[in-house]
């Protein structure tokens, strides 16, 4: 197997007067899947384009299995890349489209054909060659990208929001094809997407990054269950966050007093080394607060408030409650059915389980 | 927080070294043929004789009664033909954009085809139809016992730059209609305006910065047109003026720069303005190709009306693509209707006994042409992916010769390269024919780098990544993806290239020295001179209609924006 590790020291790029990448340092394990994440702005298509080598950094390296790359051309790199807008070359066929890369690089005549059926039937699209990438649906252009990316077998696949411009269906469908792909081929692939869903599902690991800054670095569960900060709650499932302070810190149980709200427990395992007297931002994701009427029995770890909103998607119903504070909680219920019980503007109490309850640092 | 200082020196994105030796080369190139030039025109014209700056020679411009009556003149018959052009033009945008009828398309196609006859071919033609002995004027006096001269003087410029320029007016204004977003319209509609009040309220205001810019365009066009009055033997115009000054005056006289210099300034006020009008006149138009209003299909009467209205301007407008077409095949045609003997001696003339009009003029094309698409497409790729400083100024320095009259840069020409020999050979360079296709070139180099650049710009930055990362170098990313890509727009540049050197003649007749070189637009006005040759210059006249014909049928077919291309000019 071909497949590289790469690794970014201190990379940074501006352009003229703003920064897009930040002193970045990461290191892309052998055959790993690896998703840079942010929203748009964040420099990771910067990131990802110099590790192609199309853009060159201000400051830092790249490594290519410790050997630096950062001065090599894109075309001596040996990668494959996606484009966001597939860019097949509309004056070839899909066949030369596939075949170009394997013609650069002086592969006999009898094997690139070859070599380009089979790729093409790797992505489903044998037959296919003679066709015109205009007479191709979006996802079938996807495929031949694809198709002309791992063709040359590369060392390293570069994605940039591959899926972004199919619909919604498809966008599905073509995930679950990247992970076979990717998983049959075991080259070490980056990602770039904004699209928090697609990186939990495909990634080994994802990378968040804001403001050209690296954020957080982890497997899909830690940063979604254990994540850096509310920039990344927020971006990774969106969530609700009300400033605290921790009360109490002994045993399984934190007692954290929130500002004119009472008191929420939240669960020492999931919050290891908080200690009393420090101040907090409670992160609550929507998914896991539950409506229920005041005063009913067994409830526990709850917040007062007024249900101001309520909208049903079939699936769940999402809900907004004002708390007395003037803070709008928003409140996804799993029970649709149930929280048709509650009227709009009728007093409510969300419930939340002291498990679910993530304190994060409140830094600046 | 504070920033932690970084050890790792601040790498600059490097400027890339084949971009910077390109950038120099065009640069060169471009400040030798157009800088310098213009620059020498200025300098000699805003200078004393010993190199101090001074007014004193534009200032005598404007006290000498024989160029202010020219300037007066010039833009009165600037002023007439934007006029006279919006009377043809106007209604006819109008009603090729509102309403279906039968030949429609025909009709559309007809109207943009003055711009295939030069100028002062058509004034040589119309002379026939309405000069003093010409066809209506004959039958006016016949019928009604009217004598009148339409071409006497100022009136015969004016009718013939209004027949060959109006399509400028025509195609801005009915292409503005067409693309007008119909839902500002029924925007209009819905707010209670409707019929007259619609148009006047809401469509007028949205199309009349494309129309500002059109009536610019032919206005710019009709002063910097010195063909015309030279055949009509109009002298008191700005353009003549300049011309005889530095012909018969010499090249050393700075009356003749100053003349330039007010030519320049007109020339660059109305482009920006026009080019102003137009960035403006976005707003309101459709960004894609969503469908526009329906055209309202008409009946009856009112296809009747409209029906004449567009046979009415077109007939007045191929009058003089006929009467071109009928002199030079006639024998005699003095004071009758018609010929009254037909001859193709004429044709024999120019292509057995004086062919050389006709081959100079396709060999001086053809490369003026290949020269302007090399410079167009190096320049456009720079601009957009260059990786150098310096774009600015190219831009600006490629686009010059928009605003320069052809004049301008003849004289510009001349006097730089006069009696400078070339270095390696004993002649300079205005003594080679290789000085027009290089004036040809400057003069059109703005129409090729707008084909070059609209499509350059199609091809999406991503191709060009794609083909690198795919093993590609530069170049052979460029030769594989970019230049297939682009080659049918670069062409489609250089043919209009090619259509509009073939008729060129403000900055031929500057620099024609001697006969045997001359192309053939100066032939036509050689041939004009004399009564006999008349027939002569009408057929060389076809001959250029014919080669202009060609190439924006070609021009068009190649990139189905043609026509665009030729119109903004």
């Amino acid at each position: 197997m071909t497949a590289v590790e790469v690794e970014l020291r201190g990379l940074s790029k501006r352009f003229r007067d703003h920064a897009a990448v930040v002193d970045l340092s990461l290191h892309v394990r052998r055959g790993e899947f690896f998703t840079l994440l942010g929203p748009s702005g964040c420099g990771k298509t910067t990131t990802l384009r110099m590790i192609a080598g199309l853009v060159e950094p201000d400051a830092g390296e790249i490594l290519f299995d410790g050997r630096p790359v950062t001065r090599t051309p894109p075309w001596r790199r040996n990668i494959g890349m996606v484009f966001q807008h597939y860019a097949l070359w509309p004056h070839m066929t899909v066949f030369e489209n596939v075949a170009f890369g394997l013609v650069e690089r002086g592969v006999p005549r009898r094997e690139v054909a070859r070599r380009v059926d089979e790729a093409l039937a790797l992505v489903g699209l044998a037959g296919a060659g003679g066709r015109l990438p205009s007479q191709l649906s979006g996802g079938q252009q996807q495929r031949v990208a694809l198709a002309r990316a791992v063709v040359v077998r590369p060392a390293l696949l570069l994605l940039d929001e591959p899926l972004s411009n199919l619909d919604a269906r498809l966008r599905v469908q073509m995930r679950a094809e990247l992970v076979r792909l990717q998983r049959q081929l075991g080259i070490t692939t980056i990602y770039v997407t904004h699209d928090q869903e697609e990186a939990l599902m495909l990634s080994t690991r994802i990378a968040v990054m804001s403001q050209g800054r690296l954020v957080q670095l982890g497997t899909p569960q830690d940063v979604y269950e254990r994540p850096a900060d509310p920039f990344v709650a927020d971006f990774l499932g969106g969530a609700n966050f009300l400033p605290g302070v921790v009360r109490e810190a002994a045993g399984a149980m934190l007692a954290v007093d929130l500002e004119g709200l009472g008191c929420v427990r939240a669960a020492a395992t999931r919050n290891p080394g908080v200690t009393a007297g420090a101040r907090v931002v409670v992160c609550l994701r929507p998914e896991v607060l539950a409506l229920a009427h005041p005063g009913a029995a067994g409830v526990d770890n709850a917040l007062a408030g007024t249900l101001r909103l309520r909208t049903y998607l079939g699936w769940l119903a999402a809900c907004e409650v004002e708390l007395p504070t003037g803070v709008v909680l928003r409140v996804h219920s799993a029970n649709p059915r149930a929280a048709l019980g509650f009227a709009e503007g009728a007093p409510v109490t969300v419930r939340v389980a002291p498990e679910d309850v993530l304190l994060l640092p409140a830094s600046a | 927080m504070v920033p932690r200082p970084r050890l790792l020196a601040l790498r600059r994105t490097r400027v890339d070294p084949g971009h910077l030796l390109l950038m120099l080369l065009l640069l060169a190139v471009l400040g030798l043929f157009v800088v310098l030039p213009i620059a020498t025109v200025l300098a000699v014209a805003l200078t004393d004789a010993d190199g101090r700056p001074t007014l004193a020679h534009v200032g005598r411009f404007f006290q000498n009664p024989l160029y202010r009556q020219s300037l007066a003149n010039s833009l009165t018959a600037g002023a007439w033909t934007v006029v006279l052009g919006s009377v043809l033009a106007l209604p006819l945008a109008f009603v090729v954009a509102r309403f279906e009828f039968p030949g429609r398309l025909l009709v559309t196609t007809l109207a943009t085809l003055p711009l295939v006859l030069p100028p002062f071919v058509g004034a040589m033609a119309l002379l026939q139809v309405f000069g003093r002995a010409g066809t209506v004027t004959l039958l006016l006096q016949d019928v009604f016992g009217v004598r009148v001269d339409l071409m006497e003087g100022l009136r015969g410029v004016i009718l013939a730059q209004a027949l060959h320029f109006f399509p400028f007016i025509f195609i801005t204004v009915s292409t503005a209609l067409a693309r007008l977003d119909p839902s500002l319209e029924e925007m209009g509609q819905m707010m209670g305006a409707r019929g007259w009040r619609l148009l006047r309220r809401v469509v007028f205001p949205l199309v009349l910065p494309a129309y500002a810019a059109g009536a610019l365009l032919a206005f710019v066009r009709a002063v910097d047109d010195i063909g015309t009055p030279l055949i009509l033997n109009v002298k008191t115009m700005l353009g003549p003026q300049a011309y005889l000054r530095i012909t018969a005056v010499g090249r050393d006289d700075p009356d003749g720069y100053a003349i330039c210099v007010v030519m320049v300034v007109l020339s660059i006020a109305c482009v920006l303005a026009a080019n102003r009008l137009v960035a403006r006149r976005e707003y309101a138009t459709l960004q894609t190709g969503a469908p526009a209003a329906n055209r309202r299909v008409l009946r009856g009467w009112r296809l009747v009306g409209v029906g004449s209205l567009c046979a009415g301007v077109l007939g007045l407008a191929l009058l003089p693509h006929l009467a071109v077409a009928m002199l030079s095949l006639s024998k005699v045609w003095s004071l009758s209707y018609l010929p009254s003997a037909y001859t193709l001696g004429h044709y024999r003339e120019i292509f057995v006994r004086a062919p050389q009009f006709v081959w100079n003029t396709v060999g001086y094309s053809v490369v003026a042409a290949v020269l302007a698409a090399l410079v167009a497409t190096a320049t456009a790729y720079l601009l957009q992916r260059g990786r150098v400083p310096g774009r600015g100024l190219l831009d600006a320095v490629a686009m010059m010769p928009i605003a320069l009259p052809g004049v301008v840069v003849g004289i510009g020409f001349l006097r730089v390269f006069y009696g400078r020999p070339l270095p390696g050979l004993d002649v300079p360079l205005t003594a080679t024919w290789l000085v027009f296709p290089l004036a040809f070139m400057v003069r059109r180099l703005p129409y090729a780098l707008r084909a070059s650049h609209a499509a350059l710009h199609q091809v999406h930055p991503s191709l060009e990544d794609a083909a690198a990362v795919l093993g590609a170098p530069r170049l052979r990313a460029f030769r594989r993806v970019v230049l297939p890509l682009i080659a049918g727009g670069v062409l489609a540049g250089a043919v209009l290239v090619f259509v509009t050197a073939a008729v060129e003649f403000s900055a031929t007749v500057i620099l024609v020295t001697r006969i045997e070189q001359s192309p053939l637009s100066y032939g036509i006005y050689v041939y004009s001179q004399s009564p006999l040759g008349r027939g002569a210059a009408a057929a060389l006249g076809v001959v250029a209609m014919g080669l202009v014909t060609a190439g924006t049928y070609l021009a068009n077919r190649l990139s189905g924006r043609g026509r665009t291309a030729f119109t903004l000019g």
